[in-house]
C-alpha cells in the first residue's frame, strides 16, 4: 500500500476539544483561502440551502479552487438535484461562473459537450467542471459518467455525495449506506431502513476506468478537499472527485454538527480518504484517531434504529463496512505494523 | 457537384460544407451511414475544427449536443427510432434552452415488435418537443435542406430536425448535386450566438422557472416557430438563387390548385404519389398532390390557402396515433376546418410495408369515390387479423400478437406453396 508521499503535509493536531484543523498548522500551500479577498465566492451567499449544508459547503470549496486553478477560465455544468435548485431560482443566481443546468441525468455528458466546444474553438485555457449528487451521478447519470471516463473527456466530474436523493426528499440512492432510513427504506418489518448488501463504490469503478485522477475528500478537511482540486486541475483528460457532504435534513442530524459527523465518518473508516492516478492508488488519508462507528451513527437519526438490541447485526454489518474499508485502503498503517 | 451517391453520404457531405464544430455519434440503423461518413471526412481532416464524438448513448448524443451548443460550437447528430425514444428527455432540453442543434431523423418505426424499416413514428413522438421538423421528398433536398436548416436553426434559436425515409432515401443511390462550400459559406453565415458560457461574460442557464413565467416561456418557444413560417419560404427563395434550386419551403404543390381531389402528405412517398397521380389524371380523374416540408411548423394558412377549391381531401402517412387514427390528417383536418368538405385519414407504410403504385392506386380509386373507411389502413391484411381476433376471443389473458400473426403468415404462405 503506498503512503503519502514526504512532500505531502501530515497534520498533526486538531484544534483542543474540536474536530477542526486550524490554518495555522498547515502548511502555506494547504490552507484555506476563506478569508481571502481574492476568493471567488463562485457560488455566493444568499442561496436557498438548509442550514448546515454539507453540499453547499462543499461546492463552494470546491467550485473555487477548481477556479483559481483555472485562473477563472471555468465553465460549470451541474446535474438537477439541490446543489441545481437551492442556487438558481429564477431570475436568482448564486453562481458567479457561467454554469448550465440541463438534467439529471446528463452534467458529465453536458461537460463533454463543452469541452468539445472549446477544444474546436481553439480554447483548451478554459477549463470544464461537471457536478452533481450522489443520484445525478452514481445512478442515473452512471452512463454518461462513464462515457466520460472511457473517452478521457477533459472534464472535472465532482460528486457531491450526501448518499440519498436529497432535493426529492430523502429517497434512497445507490450510495445510501446499509441500514440507513430514507423515505423509501422506512423503519418497517424485520429488516428496518436499507438493505444489507447493496450499493457500491464509484470511486473504485472510476479507477477501474484508468482515468488520471480520482479522489475522495470530505467537507471535513477543506484543505486537503482544496488541495485534491487543484491537483485534479493539474490534468488534463477525466478525472472524478467524491466529496462526503451530510445532509443535516436527511439525515437527522444537527445542522451544527454537519463538520463533526463528517469527521467522524473518516475517522472511523465509514469514508475512506484516497487517492488514485490512471488506476493506481497512490495515497491515502491514514485515520489520526480512530472513532467508534457508533459514535458516528449516533448524531443521525438515520441510524437510530441499529441501536435497538434486535437490529444488532445491522450495527454488526456497519461495523463491518468500516473494518473492510481500514483493511482494503490500510487506514491504520501503525497498527498493521504494529499486529 | 453532381455525383450518383448514397443518401447517407450525400447529406454527411452536405452537413460537413456547414462546418460543424461538434458531432455527436451513436449508431442505429437506418441513420448510421450519415455518421460513419462525417466521422471519416472529420478523420481526414475534411471538415475544419471539429470534434467527432464516439458518444455511450442517444441520450450522451443529444446531452453533449447540449453542452457544445450552449458554448457556441455549431452542432449536428443524427437518430432514428429507439434512439429517438432514448434521447428524448434531452430532445426537449435542447428546445428549451434554445439551442440551435441540427438533427437528421432517418425515420423509422419504433417498436415492438422491434422493426429497423421505415415509417415516421420516431420524429412524430418528438412531435410537441419544440423542435423544427422539415421533411424532405428526395436526397437532393435531404442535401439542401440540412443547408437550410443550420441557418433556420440559427435564426430563430430553435434545434431543428430533418425527417428523411429511412433506407427509402438514407440508403437509395441517386443523383445529387451536393452543395458546394463557396455557396454553402454564401448562403449560411458563421454561428453566433446571442449567448453562451463564457467566462468573460458569466451566464446561468437551465435555471428553474416557476408558473410565473413558464407559460411565457412556452409561448415564446411557439411564437418562435411561427417567425420560422415567415423565415422558411424567404430560406428557400435565397437558396435557389444561390443554387438554382428548388428545396425546402413550407409546402409543395404538384397539381393541386383546382383539383377536386388533392392528396396531402410528406416525405419520399411524394415520389411515389406523383407518378400514380399523373397516370390518374391521364384516365381522366381531377386529383393534386400536395407536400408538406414543414411539418412544424405547420404552414396552417399556406395548406388552407393551397386547398381552398378542393372538394375532397386523401392524408396519407406513415404514422399512427393509437386509439384515434391519423395523426398529419389531424392537423390537415384542424388547417381546414373552414372548409366543410370530407378529408379522408389513411394510414399506410408502416414498419416499411411497401408502398407501391398498384396498391396506392387502389386505394385511390376507392377515394375518389369517397369510399374510404375513416381511418383507412392502407394494404392491411384484414383476413390475418380477423384469425387473430378469432384466437383471442377464448383467451381472456393479456399477452403480445406479434409472434402469433408471424406464425399466422408463415403457415398461409407454407399453405400457399403447398397449393401450388
Ligand atoms: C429523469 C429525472 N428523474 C427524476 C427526477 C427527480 N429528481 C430531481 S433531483 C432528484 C434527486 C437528486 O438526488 P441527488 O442527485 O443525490 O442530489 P441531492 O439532491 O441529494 O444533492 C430527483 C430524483 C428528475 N428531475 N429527472
Ligand atoms: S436537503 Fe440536504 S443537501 Fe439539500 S439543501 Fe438541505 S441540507 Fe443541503
Ligand atoms: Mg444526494
Amino acid at each position: 500500500m503506498t503512503q503519502l508521499p514526504e512532500s505531502e503535509q501530515r497534520v498533526k493536531f486538531y484544534q483542543t476539544g474540536t474536530f477542526t484543523v486550524g490554518n495555522r498548522l498547515l502548511d502555506e500551500a494547504q490552507r484555506s483561502v476563506q478569508a481571502s479577498v481574492e476568493r471567488a465566492n463562485s457560488l455566493d451567499s444568499g442561496h436557498r440551502a438548509c442550514q448546515g449544508c454539507g453540499e453547499a459547503l462543499g461546492a463552494r470549496y470546491v467550485v473555487d479552487a477548481a477556479l483559481r486553478a483555472a485562473d477563472d477560465q471555468l465553465i460549470a455544468a451541474n446535474a438537477t438535484g439541490c446543489l441545481e435548485v437551492f442556487t438558481t431560482p429564477y431570475p436568482e443566481s448564486a453562481w458567479r461562473l457561467p454554469w448550465i443546468h440541463s438534467l439529471f441525468g446528463n452534467a458529465p455528458a453536458v461537460g463533454a459537450g463543452i469541452a468539445a466546444a472549446l477544444r474546436a474553438r481553439g480554447r483548451e485555457d478554459v477549463r470544464v467542471i461537471a457536478q452533481g449528487g450522489d443520484g445525478g451521478t452514481t445512478d442515473i447519470g452512471m452512463g454518461c459518467l462513464s462515457g466520460v471516463f472511457e473517452r478521457d473527456d477533459d472534464v472535472l466530474y465532482v460528486c457531491y455525495n450526501n448518499q440519498a436523493y436529497m432535493n426529492t426528499g430523502v429517497q434512497r440512492s445507490s450510495q445510501t449506506p446499509p441500514a440507513a432510513r430514507t423515505a423509501t427504506t422506512t423503519i418497517a418489518g424485520s429488516a428496518p431502513g436499507n438493505g444489507l448488501n447493496s450499493g457500491k463504490s464509484v470511486p473504485l469503478i472510476a479507477m477501474a476506468h484508468g482515468i488520471p485522477y480520482v479522489a475522495t475528500a470530505s467537507v471535513d478537511d477543506l484543505h486537503d478537499l482544496e488541495s485534491k482540486v487543484v491537483k485534479a486541475m493539474g490534468f488534463r483528460g477525466a478525472r472524478y472527485l467524491e466529496v462526503f457532504v451530510p445532509c443535516p435534513l436527511g439525515w437527522g442530524s444537527r445542522p451544527a454538527d454537519t463538520i463533526k459527523v463528517a469527521r467522524l465518518a473518516t475517522q472511523s473508516g465509514m469514508f475512506p480518504l484516497i487517492e488514485a492516478e490512471y488506476g493506481e492508488l497512490t495515497a491515502v488519508t491514514p485515520i489520526r484517531d480512530r472513532r467508534p462507528v457508533e459514535d458516528y451513527l449516533k448524531l443521525q437519526r438515520r441510524f437510530a434504529h441499529v441501536f435497538a438490541p434486535e437490529n444488532v447485526h445491522q450495527l454488526e454489518a456497519l461495523r463491518e463496512i468500516a473494518e473492510r474499508n481500514i483493511r482494503r485502503f490500510n487506514l491504520l498503517p501503525d497498527e498493521e505494523a504494529s499486529s | 457537384m453532381l455525383q450518383q451517391i448514397e443518401g447517407s453520404a450525400a447529406v454527411a457531405q452536405a452537413v460537413a460544407t456547414c462546418r460543424p464544430e461538434v458531432i455527436a455519434a451513436y449508431p442505429i440503423t437506418p441513420q448510421t451511414h450519415i455518421v460513419e461518413g462525417l466521422g471519416d471526412m472529420v478523420k481526414r481532416g475534411l471538415v475544419g475544427n471539429c470534434e467527432f464524438l464516439n458518444v455511450e448513448s442517444e441520450f450522451g448524443a443529444m446531452s453533449v449536443c447540449i453542452g457544445s451548443s450552449a458554448t457556441g460550437a455549431r452542432t449536428y447528430t443524427a437518430t432514428s427510432s429507439q434512439g429517438m425514444l432514448f434521447m428524448m428527455e434531452a430532445v426537449y432540453n435542447a428546445s428549451g434552452m434554445g439551442l440551435p442543434i441540427v438533427m437528421t431523423v432517418g425515420n423509422r418505426a419504433i417498436g415492438p415488435p422491434i422493426n429497423i424499416w421505415n415509417d415516421w413514428s420516431d420524429s412524430m413522438a418528438a412531435r410537441d418537443a419544440a423542435w423544427i421538423q422539415l421533411f424532405v421528398e428526395d436526397n437532393q433536398q435531404a442535401a439542401d435542406v440540412h443547408v437550410q436548416a443550420f441557418r433556420l436553426a440559427e435564426a430563430v434559436s430553435l434545434p431543428v430536425m430533418v425527417c428523411m425515409d429511412g433506407f427509402i432515401l438514407t440508403h437509395a443511390y441517386t443523383r445529387v448535386d451536393v452543395p458546394e462550400q463557396g455557396q454553402v459559406d454564401r448562403f449560411l453565415p458563421a454561428f453566433e450566438p446571442r449567448q453562451l458560457l463564457d467566462p468573460a461574460a458569466p451566464i446561468t442557464m437551465g435555471a428553474m422557472v416557476g408558473p410565473e413565467a413558464f407559460a411565457e416561456v412556452r409561448f415564446l418557444a411557439h411564437y418562435k416557430q411561427l417567425e420560422a413560417l415567415d423565415l422558411i419560404p424567404r430560406h428557400a427563395a435565397e437558396f435557389e438563387t444561390i443554387f438554382g434550386r428548388d428545396s425546402g419551403g413550407l409546402l409543395k404543390s404538384f397539381d393541386a390548385a383546382d383539383k377536386d381531389t388533392v392528396v396531402v402528405s410528406m416525405g419520399s412517398v411524394i415520389g411515389t404519389l406523383k407518378s400514380v397521380l399523373a397516370d390518374m389524371r391521364q384516365d381522366g380523374s381531377s386529383i393534386g398532390l400536395l407536400s408538406i416540408r414543414s411539418y412544424r411548423p405547420f404552414p396552417k394558412q399556406q395548406l388552407s390557402d393551397a386547398l381552398a377549391k378542393a372538394k375532397r381531401v386523401i392524408v396519407f402517412e406513415k404514422c399512427l396515433a393509437v386509439g384515434m387514427g391519423g395523426i398529419l390528417a389531424a392537423d390537415v383536418r384542424m388547417a381546414l376546418a373552414n372548409l366543410s368538405i370530407p378529408i379522408y385519414s389513411v394510414i399506410g407504410g408502416l414498419g416499411g410495408r411497401p408502398i407501391t403504385q398498384e396498391n396506392l392506386r387502389r386505394m385511390l380509386d376507392k377515394g375518389v369515390q369517397d369510399q374510404l373507411e375513416e381511418p383507412h389502413f392502407h394494404d392491411l391484411n384484414v383476413e390475418v387479423v380477423h384469425r387473430e381476433l378469432e384466437r383471442l376471443r377464448d383467451i381472456q389473458r393479456p399477452g403480445s400478437s406479434a409472434e402469433s400473426i408471424l406464425r399466422d403468415i408463415a403457415g398461409a404462405d407454407a399453405a400457399a406453396r403447398g397449393s401450388r
